[in-house]
Parts: C-alpha cells; structure tokens; sequence
C-alpha cells in the first residue's frame, strides 16, 4: 500500500502477537477521508486488537501507519489524542459520578493559576460543541443520571473535545435501542458530512447496510478483504466474515403450545437497595413455546430470573411450575421442579472456571448415587457422563473432560452449561443472553439447541438484550419495561420499531 | 460549667487532630483508589520520628516535619508494593502496620539507650503561647499549633480534590482507572503520589501525638488511633470535611473518656478507655455497607484488562 494523501488513515501489515499467539496477520486497512468505514469480524478475530493498535494501546510488532499520507508513529493513547484520533469504547470509560463536563474534559483540562478548574470556561467549550454537533446532552448531569444513549454522545464529545477528525467506535450498538442506533447512524452521517472519519467495529451486518460507505472484514486474525458496502448483501458479508455460509434466519417449525408450565403471579422483587426492581410482573410460558423477553438493560431482567431460581427473595406475589409455587424455597428445590437456568454470565454463575469440564458437568447432580456415594464421588463415572455431553454437544476440543473450563473458547463453554442444563430433561428452561459474546456459528448452534429444546416440550423462557435475537427465535415476544411487562406480541405480528418504543416505556 | 465545656471542646479538638491527619491521608490514597489500612503504621513511624528529631535537635518543628517526611519515605513501601507490583492493597497495608511498630521500637532502643520510651521532650507551642490566659477557664481554648494546622491541611486537602486540576484527575483515578488512561493520565504516577502524600500526613498525625499530647514518643503513642482514623475516612464518605468532622466526633468521645475518668461519674475507667473503640466499631457497622467508596478503591489498575 503507497502512502496516499486521500486516506485520512492507512495501516499497513500490521503484525501484533500476543506471545505465540498471532491476533494481527500482516492486516491492512485504508479508509477514505469523511467516510464511514466499518471493521467487520467475529468476536476475537482481531478487530478490537486492530483498533487498539490504531489508537495506542498496542503497539504492533510490524507495520506502518499513515494519517493522511504521513508516516506516524502512535505509541500511546496520548499520541493518538494529538495526532487527531478518538476513540469511543464498547464499554465507556466515564466516571459515573463525574458530571458530563467533567467527563469530557478530563485530562485535557481548562485551568487558571496554579492548576485551578476553570469550570465557567469548560463548560462553555462543551455546550458550544454540544450545539455545534447537535448532540443533544446537559452538561451539568451526572453520568449515573443519564441514559445509555446519552453517555455514548459523551463518549463522542469527549473525542471532538480533543479535536478528533478521526472517531473509532466499538461496538457502539450493543447497548442502544433500535431508536437510539438510528440516532447514532444520523449522528454518524452528520460527523462524517461535516469532514470527520468514522471507523466502527462491528458484528451487526443489518448496522453495516445501514451506515457504512465501505467495508473490511478480518477473519482470525487476516484480513479477508474490503467490499463497498452498496455492493454485497448481509448474506454476502456473513459468509466472508465466518468463511463458510451461514443461515441468518432461524429456522422453525410453528409452535405447538401445550399446557402453561411456568406462570409467574404479580411479582414484585427489590433490588439490593430495595427499591422495587420488578413491579407485580405477570407472565405465563406453555410447555412447548420459546417466550422471549425484550427489554432494555437494568429493567427488572436480573432480578426476575434470580426470582425465579430462588437467587433472591419475592417481596410478593408467586412463580409456579406446573402449579406447584417454587418462590422464596431454595435453589435445589428449584431444580427438583426441573427447573434449568442458562445464566447470563458463563464465567461467573454458568461454570466455575477453574474446575474440569467434568466437573462442571455434574455441578447440578453430584449428589445423585450415580456420582458418588457415601459423600465419595466417582470420578470415572463423572467423566464418563461428561464425555457423553461433549460428544453430543459437539463441544471442543473433544478430549476436554479433564481440563478446566476456563480453557474452553465462550461457545464451548456456553455448549457445556447448555448440555448441562438440558441433561436433566427439563420442564422449564430459563436462557439469559444465552448467546451473548459468541460468534455467529456458535450462535447458530446454541439457537438450534433451543428450538430442538422446545420442540421437545420444554416450556423456554428467553431474556436477550439483543432485540434481533428476541425477534428471530421467540414464538411470543414480550416487553418489559420498568420491571412489568408492556407487551405481549405473537412472532411476527409486531415490527422492531414499535417493540423499540415499548422498551424505551413509550406507547404504542 | 463553662469551664467544663471549655474543656470538653479543648481536649476534642486537641484529640481529634492526629485522627485528622491520618484521615486525610486515608483520604487522598483512597481517592485515588489505594486502600490504605497502613495508616497506623505510617503514624507510628511519624510518632517515633517527630519524637526523635525533637529530642536530638531540642527543635519541635524539625521533628514535626521530619515526622511527614519518615512517614512519606516509609509509605514507599506500601506504594511500591500497591502500585508499582500491583500486590493485594489490604495484605501490604497489614505488612506496614506490622513492620512500622517494629522499626519503631528499634530506633527507640537505639536512642534511647534500650528504653521503650522517651523522657519528655520538646513540644510544638501552644496556638497563644504558653501560660496564656492562664487562670481563666478559656485556657482551655488555648490548644496545640497542630489543631489549626489540621484544620488548614483539611481546607487544602478540599480545596485540591475538587477545585484543581489534579484533584479531579485524582478522582477519575479512583473511580474509573480506565477512563483515566485512555484520556492520557498516569494512573500509576498519581497513585503513587497519592499513597505517598498520605504517608506524609499520617506522619503528621503522629508527630501530633508525640510532639503535642503526649510529649514524648512511647511504645502505645498511637494505639489503633490510625485505624480509628480510617473509620473517620469512611464515615466521613471518603471527604475531607466529612472526615474532619468524623475525626471531631471521635476525639470527643476520648475528650469524654478524660473528662468522665476524673472521677466525675463512678465508672470504671477501663470501661470508659473502651469508649472511642466501641464507638468506632458502632459506627463502622452501622455506616460500613452505606458509604459509598471510590468506585476503584482497592483494585489494582491491569493495562488491558478491561
């Protein structure tokens, strides 16, 4: 690649290792001056790493970097700053209890005599590039105050605070409604209108047709190529970005809806301040049916399915399975009731990580007489179980029963918890984000093992902060807002938008 | 009764001052996200230091800033260990509570010809001079130079974290490290400034002891008054000001502890030397779970791990 005056950014074979890890293959990267360039890849395929390099929290091993045709070299985030670069992380880096001026010129600080705050003065720098952008935020609040949305706005001010001409932007969707991810895409459009270049690290295909002029794909590590986005479909760039064709849609026979097996009675719930966190919800699941709860973070999710399992107490009203009432007992009568939980987070409540992989896999029954007796467990027949699952479950590599399970990848071990759970012949299986951090083969697979879960009849009760994921896999949708649900929406008849409405406590 | 008051608020002030200094040091280490449980070492070494200065040189105020300086120099320690290696904060904060009474006892061996503790030595003046308004019951007001000092260094303290530059930077530190790094600030840098500056003052606060109330350094001078110092950090929500007055209410309990012991109520005075403990241990249980620490107090900040 030549140094070319045109390309606000060129990396050139980029090399980086992590040990004998190799994340970074001789990758290139050029993107257009006020363009919108997406970075295309699955999770651990090197795009984060890329962009860490660009912004100075690596530095590769071989390569070069240009910005507008000049050679440069960008060994810290405090060089990138200067060289003109912003970044917006995937999860933000503010202080919550900062107020938003605060946060924005931290570190680049306006100051009178003595290192004295000039605070009239930074406040007014903000709000003039606040209205200059028209990224609508109050300068005075406090983090903590303000929604999600908002602090990715701050996350962008603090960048063009710093005269960013060039914004990288992690993942900057996972967390926003469909509304605000249009927001964002204008807000984007605007910023690149006005002679700004945005790079923006993705795996979301739909947000890439959306907002992008051009697009570079790394696959494990290597560059796979770059594509002007008018000219590929989503299919076309799933299948570059995985390498193999992948089926975008999950495919389902109609479901065939048997008696209610779960049914959950004006619920109330607190939270560990106290404050009501679930407020008398209502929510039934048929044996046979995937429901699956949309709804946007911090909304009464964590403390309903901790409820549910008997992680936390109900304040009122009931949880019942197949009309036995299973609230405030105990985690093991729980599973008595075969009740099984995918838990939103694999390393911390799925698994424990330091275990073998057989041992995780009787976490849940080591007291039954096959695993042991008199207190004794056989370790032989422990393995001999979990070889069965590994091998059903297709979990990787095969020969995994003894080591820990922190040596598993995320799909693997997510395979493991899922076979697990689903061991026990469940009536009711609770998924939390069950395909949260995964790549989009693992994703595929842990769908189909729901589907062929509830094909069996199990009554399954979805929870994903991932709308497009509700959306495709649930027979029913429901919205929960402000710990009650606000909607109940057979598959198909409701559109992305209206749910976003919903989620956000709007009508509709 | 005047004069009972007079004396009551006399001895608090008097009494909450070492508390003072080691609070605000308790403070700005915390700020900045390192847990500092060393505090009582690090007064300790300023309570021997201040002591030993003053005797050798017959000079109050040498030995008062060689107390903050020790106490800087031996808080390197705990930084280096904290921030430097990134060691569990609690484990090398125990290493110095530990390690500052021995070395303590030590150099007083040494100097003091293998006595535990010192003759009386020269003390830092009286805020009026000594003998002032003698007779009157508002020579009870007319307390050590310290008291004012702690008073100024809290304004100070205040005045850096939250009007300067540094002070927020300081405070983005022990919040959100991340979010500070990415923005270019050394979070090591400032940790370590921070842990040391808090050794400076607990050297202070103990210099405060043994310069002022005591008038000579002996082997029980501090006597958990940096751990109470600490609960004062966290009642007082990890700020000066509330810290300051957290460090008012405890002296006054030891002020009552003087003023009850002589015999003014029958109370057993060993009963009554447990009062600014218990109250301590009260206080900490009722207001532990509440306050709110630096959302980074206590992890050591990883590079990349985020």
């Amino acid at each position: 690649m030549e140094p070319d005056a045109s390309f606000a950014v060129q990396m050139c074979g980029i090399v980086k290792e992590f040990g004998a890890f190799r994340a970074l293959d001789r990758v290139d990267l050029a993107v257009k001056r006020g363009s919108i360039h997406a970075v295309l890849g699955e999770n651990g395929a090197g795009k984060s790493t890329l962009m860490n390099v660009l912004y100075g929290l690596y530095q590769a091993d071989e390569g070069a970097i240009f910005l507008n045709g000049e050679r440069v070299e960008i060994n810290s985030p405090t060089d990138a700053i200067a060289h003109g670069i912003g970044m917006v992380h995937q999860h933000f880096m503010l202080v919550d209890n900062f107020t938003v001026t605060q946060n924005i010129i931290l570190g680049d600080e306006a100051c009178g005599a003595a290192g004295v705050l000039d605070m009239r003065r930074a406040r007014e720098s903000v709000t003039r590039i606040i209205d200059e952008y028209g990224l609508e935020v109050d300068p005075d609040a406090k983090i903590e105050e303000i929604s999600v949305g908002q602090q990715q706005r701050v996350e962008i001010l603090k960048a063009l605070y710093r005269g960013a001409d060039i914004l990288i932007l992690d993942e900057p969707t996972a967390v926003l409604t469909p509304q605000e991810i249009e927001r964002l895409i204008k807000i984007m459009r605007d910023l690149a209108a006005a002679g700004k270049t945005i790079i923006i690290i993705t795996h979301k295909l739909k947000e890439i047709k959306a907002s992008s002029d051009a697009c570079t794909i790394i696959r494990r590590g290597a560059q796979v190529g770059t594509v002007s986005v008018a000219d590929v479909d989503e299919g076309e760039l799933a299948e570059r970005m995985v390498g193999h064709h992948v089926n975008l849609v999950v495919e389902k026979t109609p479901a065939e809806p048997g008696e209610v097996v779960l049914s959950i009675r004006d619920l109330v719930v607190r939270d560990e301040r106290g404050i009501d966190a679930v407020r008398g919800l209502t929510l039934s699941v048929r044996a046979g049916e995937i429901v699956g709860l949309a709804g946007i973070d911090g909304n009464g999710q964590r403390e309903l399915v901790e409820a549910i399992t008997c992680l936390t107490r109900a304040a009122s009203g009931t949880v019942s399975v197949k009309g036995a009432e299973i609230q405030n007992t105990s985690v093991r009568n729980v599973h008595a009731h075969k009740v099984a939980t995918i838990h939103e987070d694999r390393q911390r409540r799925g698994l424990v990580l330091p275990f073998s992989v057989a041992e995780n896999a009787v976490l849940e029954r080591y007291r039954e007489p096959e695993f042991g007796r008199r207190g004794v467990l056989d370790r032989d027949r422990m393995r001999s179980f979990a070889d069965e699952l590994i091998r059903a479950y297709d979990v990787r590599p095969a020969d995994c029963a003894d080591r820990p399970a922190s040596a598993l990848s995320g799909g693997n071990q997510q395979k493991v918890i899922i076979a697990r759970e689903v061991s026990g012949d469940p009536d009711v299986l609770i998924a939390v984000q069950p395909t949260r951090g995964l790549d989009v083969g693992a994703i595929e697979y842990v769908h189909r093992a729901l589907v062929a879960e509830r094909d069996r009849g199990t009554a399954i009760l979805l929870i994903s902060l991932e709308l497009d994921e509700v959306m495709s896999v649930s027979d029913t949708i429901a919205v929960i807002y402000n710990g009650r649900i606000t909607g109940t929406f057979k598959q198909g008849e409701v559109d992305e938008n209206r749910l976003g409405l919903l989620m956000a406590g709007g009508e509709a | 009764m005047l004069n009972n008051l007079l004396l009551l608020i006399g001895i608090t002030l008097m009494y909450s001052t070492p508390l003072v200094f080691g609070a605000l040091g308790g403070v700005i280490s915390e700020r900045s996200g390192v847990v500092n449980i060393g505090i009582e070492g690090m007064m300790t070494i300023g309570a021997l230091a201040g002591a030993a200065v003053s005797f050798l040189t017959g000079n109050a105020w040498l030995g008062f800033f060689a107390a903050g300086a020790a106490g800087a120099a031996f808080s390197v320690l705990h930084a280096v260990a904290a921030v430097t290696f990134k060691a569990d904060q609690n484990v090398s904060g125990i290493a110095l509570n530990l390690l500052g009474p021995g070395i303590a006892l030590f150099v007083a061996r040494l100097i003091w010809n293998g006595g535990t503790q010192s003759p009386s030595i020269e003390t830092l003046p009286k805020i009026l001079g000594r003998g002032a308004l003698a007779g009157t019951p508002w020579a009870n007001l007319n307390v050590d130079v310290t008291v004012p000092i702690g008073m100024a260094a809290a304004l100070v303290v205040w005045f850096v974290l939250y009007r300067t530059k540094w002070g927020l930077r300081v405070r983005a530190v022990g919040e959100h490290p991340a979010a500070a790094d990415t923005l270019g600030i050394n979070v090591s840098r400032t940790r370590f400034i921070c842990v040391v500056l808090s050794g400076m003052f607990a050297g202070f606060g103990g210099a405060s002891i043994t310069l002022a109330i005591i008038s000579q350094f002996t082997q029980t001078a501090v006597a958990g008054q940096g751990f109470i110092a600490l609960a004062a950090v966290i009642f007082g929500k990890w700020t000066p000001h509330g810290s300051y007055g957290a460090c008012l209410l405890f002296g006054a309990a030891q002020a009552l502890v003087i003023i009850l012991g002589g015999g003014v109520v029958p109370i057993p005075s060993e009963l009554l030397a447990c009062l600014p403990y218990l109250m301590t241990l009260v206080i900490l249980v009722l207001f532990v779970g509440r306050s709110v620490a630096p959302a980074a107090d206590g992890v050591p900040y990883e590079k990349g791990a985020r």
